[in-house]
């Protein structure tokens, strides 16, 4: 002990140094560890031999991932979802990114007050745009569906694509398009060959968020959605008599595609820097 | 080529009468001036003084308030930019990011149709000496070959007016003056219109056939350089493009071809013809003389001295001298209160003459020029300090 004390410093600094180094990793791996537990639970479970209720687990088995449409409505649920957040995307990417475009790049009365209220569905409280919603098409005599459903979606989806979009095309510098008009392009050529291409990330990017929001949104749908089934809705539905393990199986797989698509574009953002 | 096809006009360029208005603030006013087809013509003139509004005119990105603006007989005023045989060297360079060098540079050449620019896009890049760079993104080059990129891109169209905003603005010392061989270089090499906005005199003087300087928002004088730089017609003038001395002065008379004028110190000659046009030479209107310090002769004052014999010379004090190799500048205060700058050369003639010694300051009356007295004297000294 002697001899190391002397070309080492005491085991009590020692011990402090190595968590001084690798503090930052603990914090990390700890972390991690809490975000992926409720996924890997997920995941494993989407292999229990489960039967009506899939909380304790009765054995593996690959019939779920064999078989995911084999519980009721999963799989009918799951394309409604799908589909509905397909038809919000398009919608309120497009209608979004001509709003930003016109917030940017016009002066219009009333532009300060749009911008505003662009703001406003961010920031209410679902339960309260849910229900104002729900008391809004009720006294209009809208009946309950995909359609309310998908009007309440492209509503908040928009205020999120006019933000992500206003946002890069805020950072695009006006006098790119004059030197491509100063360069024999005409107006639409100069839209369409440089302000598309430098703010399409925006625009994908918005559209990303805007299907995700709209796949995933509980809230506002369960208020709005009358007989019209969700994914979401769904797993709250079933919550109460038991979640099938399909469910887990759907969501797994949701989990495993969007985590590829994550790998696949920083794979190929990498590879561009390279390049 | 039929007199309507705008797109291929030529011939020289004139601004006239050329207004713009943003609100009730006026950056150019009333502005005429002719540029000779394939002149170097530098637009020269303190930050703000509306070089860009006027070239953004021309380029038709911002539509004038009045007057008109022709290509030999092409009236382009109100044409769109992508219809005018004009090009521009944005002051920032503008490439776009998200194209390569070689896609930059033949953007314009594809945009008019012109279906095979791989040929025309080598010439330019060679004309710019940057054919290595031609696969790489506008970032991955250095500020100087980005600048030389934004050239060649406005180049390789050959239009009819070449439009450059501080093109060097944003670089070096050094590389600047090596650019501005380049420029010239290329200029003379491709003969094209230059019109080459920069608020750098030296910059300006070395580089244009012809130089106007502008200020808040009007030409105050257009001419060779030379021309400006000795017979300048306004203190702005006089003061922008190098270094002048002027002091207050009266009008005493006319003798023959000279005018009589005194001041605190004395009396001087100028010849008529150093007389800017305009000025009021009748006996005892005040009017302003000006010297350049390279001009002033300066010498240890002996006791009993005779004075030059053509009579023009002040007696002063030195109050500041600096040496600094090929010249010394001295600041010298006059019997009569005037502070007045001398850059004498070091021919060793008379040494070095102390601060607080007695000195003679002579000059021959053709170095001198007459200003109207009304001007400014401090006109544009303060821009100055801009200069690189
Ligand atoms: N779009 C605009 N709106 C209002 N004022 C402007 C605009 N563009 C330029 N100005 C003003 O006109 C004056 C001349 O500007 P500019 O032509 O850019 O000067 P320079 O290029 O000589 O520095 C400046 O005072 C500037 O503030
Ligand atoms: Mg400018």
């Amino acid at each position: 002990m002697s001899t190391d004390t002397a070309t080492k410093p005491p085991v009590g600094v020692r011990v402090r140094s190595w968590f001084g180094d690798n503090a930052l990793k603990f914090y990390a791996v700890i972390a991690f560890a809490y975000l992926l537990l409720p996924v890997a639970y997920t995941f494993v479970f989407s292999f229990n031999d489960a039967g009506r209720t899939n909380i304790v687990w009765q054995g593996f088995t690959l019939d779920n991932w064999k078989n995911p449409c084999g519980a009721p409505q999963v799989c009918e649920s799951v394309v409604n979802s799908i589909v509905l957040a397909l038809g919000v995307t398009i919608m309120s990417t497009i209608l979004g990114t001509l709003i930003a475009f016109a917030l940017v790049r016009y002066q219009f009365r009333g532009r300060g007050t749009t911008n505003l209220t662009i703001f406003l569905p961010m920031a209410t409280p679902e339960v309260v745009l849910g229900s104002s919603l729900l008391a809004l098409f009720l006294n209009i005599f809208v009946p309950l569906g995909f359609w309310t459903v998908f009007i309440a979606h492209v509503m908040f989806c928009i205020s999120f694509v006019v933000v992500t979009v206003k946002a890069r095309l805020a950072s695009l510098d006006p006098r790119l398009e004059q030197a491509a008009m100063d360069l024999y392009a005409n107006e639409r050529e100069a839209f369409r060959r440089i302000t598309l291409p430098l703010v399409a990330p925006g625009i994908a990017a918005a559209a990303l968020l805007a299907f995700s929001l709209s796949f995933d949104d509980f809230i506002i749908t369960n208020f709005n959605s009358g007989q019209f089934t969700t994914f979401p809705k769904f797993v709250y539905v079933s919550a109460t008599r038991g979640i099938p393990a399909q469910a887990n199986v759907i969501a797994s797989a949701m989990f495993f595609i969007a985590l590829a698509l994550v790998l696949v574009s920083q794979i190929r953002n990498m590879r561009r820097k390279e390049a | 080529m039929s007199k309507t096809d705008i797109t291929k006009a030529e011939g020289d360029l004139y601004l006239e009468n050329l207004t713009k208005s943003f609100g009730d603030f006026t950056a150019v006013d009333d502005l005429s001036l002719q540029v000779p087809q394939g002149s170097f013509f530098a637009l020269l003139g303190p930050s703000g003084c509306g070089k860009t509004t006027t070239l953004r005119m021309v380029a038709g990105l911002e539509a004038p308030t009045a007057g008109r603006i022709r290509i030999g007989d092409a009236d382009i005023t109100y044409e769109k930019p992508y219809r005018r045989p004009v090009n521009t060297v944005f002051q920032n360079y503008a490439l776009f990011p998200h194209m390569d060098i070689q896609e930059n540079v033949g953007f314009g050449l594809k945009r008019r149709g012109i279906k095979d620019v791989d040929a025309q896009v080598a010439d330019a890049l060679k004309l710019i000496q940057l054919e290595q760079v031609a696969k790489r993104k506008p970032t991955q080059l250095s500020g100087g070959q980005q600048q030389r990129v934004a050239l060649a891109r406005a180049i390789v169209n050959r239009p009819a007016v070449l439009l450059l905003d501080e093109p060097l603005g944003a670089l070096d010392l050094k590389l600047r003056r090596q650019m501005q061989l380049e420029l010239k270089r290329i200029q003379t090499e491709v003969g094209l219109t230059f019109i080459h906005v920069t608020h750098d005199q030296e910059e300006a003087m070395t580089m244009a056939d012809t130089v106007a300087v502008m200020n808040n928002g009007i030409i105050e004088q257009m001419g060779p350089p030379t021309e400006l730089y000795e017979s300048p017609r306004t203190a702005f003038v006089a003061n922008f493009l190098g270094q002048s001395n002027l002091f207050p002065a009266k009008v005493s008379g006319v003798d023959g071809d000279n005018v009589v004028l005194e001041d605190s110190d004395g009396r001087f000659l100028m010849p008529k013809n150093r007389v800017a046009d305009g000025v009021n030479l009748s006996s005892g209107s005040s009017v302003l003389v000006g010297v350049r310090p390279e001009k002033i002769n300066i010498g240890p004052l002996d006791p009993g001295q005779e004075p030059p014999s053509h009579g023009n010379y002040v007696d002063g004090v030195v109050e500041a001298a600096s040496f600094l190799g090929v010249s010394t500048q001295y600041e010298v205060r006059t019997a009569g209160g005037d502070a007045i700058s001398v850059f004498a050369q070091n021919l060793d003639v008379h040494g070095l003459m102390p601060v607080a010694s007695q000195v003679r300051l002579t000059w021959l009356p053709l170095h001198g020029f007459v200003l109207d007295g009304h001007e400014d004297i401090n006109a544009g000294v303060e821009s100055e300090l801009v200069v690189g």
